[in-house]
């Protein structure tokens, strides 16, 4: 008897801590929802070790500028300027690289930094003079457009050095020339996901062993246990998909540290947690001493040299630079923020979440086009999944009061 | 005569405080009646019933108007038989011009479209008879704050106004312009138009009003009128302040030490309008251990003090020196004044104080995330503590440190804005309404929570409008008016009618 009302209580305790965080795993569901569906309307290609791989190389660019619009929309602020800032930074680097013939590391080094100097010219405005982000950048977005023909003469330059091609076409070398099932399989990327799998789920244990000594854990032990199962599911299926083809892509790696780099940055640090104070109630951060204008000229610049990284990337996989590119980028960008639950009133939002919503809409583009969907139609059910999002999002909240 | 309006038994409670109780209200035709009362006391929430704003039903108690039962479910509805409110922040748009403002939302309008001729002809018969000689054309923003309110009063009687409310009306004019308000309303009630005329100063009250309703504490306490000759300020301040002092407020044990904090010349200028001098020339010192409370009524400049003294967080071209601890400090910035040791607790918590969509802990450490990390790394653990400790402390009622601010009692809510500016570790802690809009209990502690402070050696600073709560807590009081401390009074010495005497004599 004793047992039953234990074990309902514990039921009724999951239940209240899924309903407390659902957004957090809808998020998680639908990407897997999204996944399997397409995995099964496309008869299994989309889970095919050559396009998982793909998916990575054609998102990395949105991903890694998301981690950056994440602070700026938590910040309460917007930057639509990002995919023309990426397109002229990939241009400055054609010219650098193909018409200077400057050395290639240079060349990315230059092009962080203008890309930086960009954002920090953009974020100088909306934090010192309090032009809203949404004008700023708007004129920003203008003008590096604008900029980057110019840059390029109209035409398209390429192509890249070698070794510059490599940020995106090139893979981790193996050790060794191992071969599963008759065909080559990458060792090193399988341990490398072995490594990261155990890596991920120790923390997990730790925070989760620090929790129970100061009994602030609030999750269900069935739950704590049953994500850690899936992520390692995850990440070792992924790693698994990565070994079939080629093995770990250069891009991964860039961007994977990013994330982890950031996710650190939002959760630990001070600096992020006085961008989430900033985006809460500015008034009350600035009254706490949090110079904010500084802070707001910090996310710009980090938000910059992201931008400048990606055009970089989008430059290497294309091998040329074209007056075209980054055209549109800032509205996947901006669109996984939302979608990963980041609110437009600024102080909500999480890495993982930005990272999900890019994937979602990543992988809606790859599964889309292997089904042969036209581009009309893809950008419709794109739009259709950006507003049913937040609207589920907002839905929620006002149920919840 | 029947009266043109009576409100019977209102009685309008919010979650946790009772704002009004049976509270009882007359007014008679071609009358000025003025309500008095401390900040708080009830006024405005009774002109909001009144008005329409609280619709009926979230409230009890009877609105009878000319003979017949009103039940207003919104502010239109009031407008539409003849009750005008003019509230204290004028409801005017400032780059609209004063005609386009007249016929806001009433427009002289065929089919939608605007029929100016008829709009400019009516705007200026109205001005006439509000005695304003302005274009119809002039921008709001162009006129000052005097004209702006006979704007407003024009705007009523466009809709025909038969009870016209005015909510603190001459708050900020200067004598000029309210001697000309106070003759427009007795021009009003000669044409029969009664007022109602909500205010601090009681030398209008008694120039203008033919009745006065005391409302003290959300409850009616006297009606007087004005023609039998008894009533004079003495009698109007006795009836606003008379509550006894009761042990509503802790012992303290004052060991008062060396001076902590020394202001001197202390003078700044309106934010946006440069040429206005809000606090003029202010001297202040705080020694340690002691509670110095700042007396005022609304827009004495008190908050404009403490703020522009924190960091210059209010106001413009500012002077003077602050000595703490003997030595002269920069406190030129915000994070310079928290340095040097000052520390400021908001009067409005929701909007300065509180990031209220997140949670208990991250608020309390948010001014002092250094002591919680290491090289910009924070460490949970130690932040835990410290927040468990401060919710330990102060009694912070919550189901854990991880309970959104937002979702918080005023009075827990306060506590861990207390909180946060206690982790600063200040020396100098100035205290804005520390106990608005909290209930008794709660105040009850935070008084405790203040004794302590003072108890360890730090010098406080009181800003309150409650004056048995100033009495109760302080050591010694100033009391400010119009931007200068009009009088210093220790203690014993002071009392709820020595200070109003002081504000309304100075």
């Amino acid at each position: 008897m004793a047992q039953a009302t234990e074990t309902s209580r514990d039921k009724i305790d999951i239940l209240h801590f899924v309903k407390a965080n659902i957004r957090d795993y809808a998020l998680l569901i639908s990407l897997l929802i999204i996944m399997a569906y397409f995995q099964y309307s496309t008869n299994g290609t989309l889970f095919m070790p050559v396009n998982m791989t793909n998916i990575i190389l054609q998102n990395s660019y949105i991903v890694i500028m998301a981690l950056g619009m994440l602070l700026i929309i938590v910040a309460g602020h917007i930057d639509l300027s990002v995919g023309s800032v990426s397109g002229f930074i990939g241009a400055v680097a054609a010219v650098f690289m193909v018409q200077w013939k400057m050395d290639p590391i240079l060349s990315v080094v230059v092009c962080l930094a203008l890309g930086a100097l960009i954002g920090a010219l953009q974020g100088f405005f909306v934090a010192f003079y309090r032009i809203p982000a949404f004008i700023v950048t708007l004129a920003g977005m203008l003008v590096f457009k604008g900029l980057a023909l110019t840059v390029l003469g109209g035409a398209s330059v390429g192509p890249f050095p070698k070794e510059f091609q490599l940020l995106s076409s090139g893979y981790v070398p193996d050790f060794t020339t191992f071969e599963l099932f008759g065909q080559p399989f990458n060792v090193l990327a399988m341990v490398i996901g072995l490594v990261v799998t155990a890596l991920i789920v120790r923390a997990n244990f730790k925070e989760r062993s620090n929790q129970l000594q100061h009994s602030m854990a609030e999750e269900p032990n069935v739950i704590f246990y049953g994500r850690n199962i899936l992520i390692a599911i995850g990440f070792l299926g992924f790693s698994y998909l990565m070994a079939r083809y080629r093995g770990l892509p250069n891009v991964l790696i860039v961007m994977f540290a990013l994330i982890v780099l950031f996710t650190f940055i939002t959760t630990r640090t001070t600096f992020g947690r006085r961008i989430y104070a900033l985006g809460g109630n500015e008034k009350a951060a600035k009254l706490s001493g949090i110079n904010t204008e500084r802070l707001i000229l910090l996310t710009f610049t980090i938000m910059g040299a992201l931008a400048g990284l990606a055009g970089l990337i989008f430059a290497a996989r294309l091998n040329v630079a074209t007056p075209k590119a980054g055209l549109g980028f800032e509205l996947d960008v901006i669109a996984a923020c939302f979608i990963g639950g980041a609110a437009t009133t600024g102080g909500v939002g999480k890495v993982v979440g930005a990272v999900i919503g890019a994937f979602i809409m990543g992988v809606m583009n790859n599964g889309m086009s292997i089904m042969g969907i036209g581009i009309d139609w893809q950008q419709v059910i794109k739009g259709v999944v950006l507003m049913l999002a937040v609207f589920l999002d907002v839905y929620y909240k006002q149920k919840q009061g | 005569m029947q009266p043109i309006l009576e409100m019977r038994d209102i009685t309008k409670t919010f979650p946790g405080v009772k704002a009004l109780t049976n509270v009882n209200l007359s007014v008679m035709p071609a009358e000025i009646h003025a309500v008095v009362g401390e900040n708080g006391a009830g006024k405005s929430t009774l002109m909001k019933v009144l008005s329409g704003v609280y619709p009926d039903g979230t409230f009890t108690g009877k609105i009878m108007f000319e003979g017949k039962e009103q039940k207003f479910s919104a502010i239109s509805d009031s407008e539409d038989i003849g009750i005008i409110i003019i509230h204290q922040e004028l409801a005017l748009v400032p780059l609209l011009s004063i005609a386009e403002n007249l016929f806001l939302g009433h427009e002289t309008a065929k089919m939608g479209v605007i029929n100016w001729y008829e709009a400019y002809a009516r705007t200026k018969e109205l001005l006439k008879k509000v005695g304003l000689n302005e274009s119809p054309d002039t921008l709001i923003t162009n006129i000052g704050t005097g004209k702006q309110q006979l704007v407003e009063i024009a705007k009523a009687l466009n809709k025909k106004v038969k009870l016209l409310i005015l909510d603190e009306p001459t708050s900020s004019l200067n004598e000029k312009d309210s001697d000309a308000l106070l003759e427009l309303l007795m021009e009003f009630r000669a044409q029969g138009i009664s007022s109602i005329l909500i205010t601090h100063k009681l030398n209008e009250v008694t120039k203008v009003a033919d009745r006065i309703t005391v409302i003290r504490d959300g409850s009616t306490i006297d009606t007087m009128d004005c023609s039998d000759g008894t009533v004079d300020e003495d009698r109007i301040i006795r009836a606003m302040v008379g509550r006894e002092l009761s042990d509503r407020y802790p012992p303290r044990h004052a060991t008062v030490g060396q001076p902590v904090l020394e202001v001197k010349d202390w003078s700044v200028y309106h934010p946006h309008h440069a040429e206005r001098q809000t606090i003029k020339g202010v001297n202040l010192t705080v020694n340690a251990g002691e509670v110095v409370g700042i007396a005022g009524l609304m827009g004495a400049g008190r908050t404009e003090f403490a703020m522009s003294l924190f960091g210059r967080s209010w106001g413009q071209k500012i002077t003077g020196t602050v000595k703490l601890h003997g030595k002269e400090v920069d406190v030129s910035t915000i994070p310079r004044a928290m340095d040097a040791g000052l520390a400021y607790v908001t009067e409005d918590r929701k909007t300065y104080g509180l990031v209220l969509i997140d949670h208990i802990k991250h608020n309390i450490t948010l001014a002092n995330l250094e002591d919680v990390s290491k090289r910009g790394v924070i460490d949970d653990i130690r932040e835990l503590q410290v927040a468990n400790g401060y919710r330990r402390d102060l009694a912070i009622r919550s189901s854990s440190v991880f309970q959104k601010t937002g979702n918080l009692s005023g009075g827990n809510q306060q506590k861990v804005v207390l909180s946060k500016w206690l982790f600063s570790g200040p020396d100098v802690l100035i205290l804005d309404e520390p106990t608005r809009g909290i209930d008794v209990g709660a105040k009850y502690e935070i008084y405790g929570i203040i004794n302590k402070l003072a108890e360890a050696g730090k010098a406080v600073i009181v800003i309150s409008s409650e004056m048995p709560e100033l009495l109760g807590m302080s050591d010694r009081i100033y009391v400010m008016n119009e931007g200068r401390f009009v009088a210093e009074m220790p203690v014993a010495e002071a009392s709820q009618e020595a200070i109003m005497r002081a504000i309304m004599r100075s």
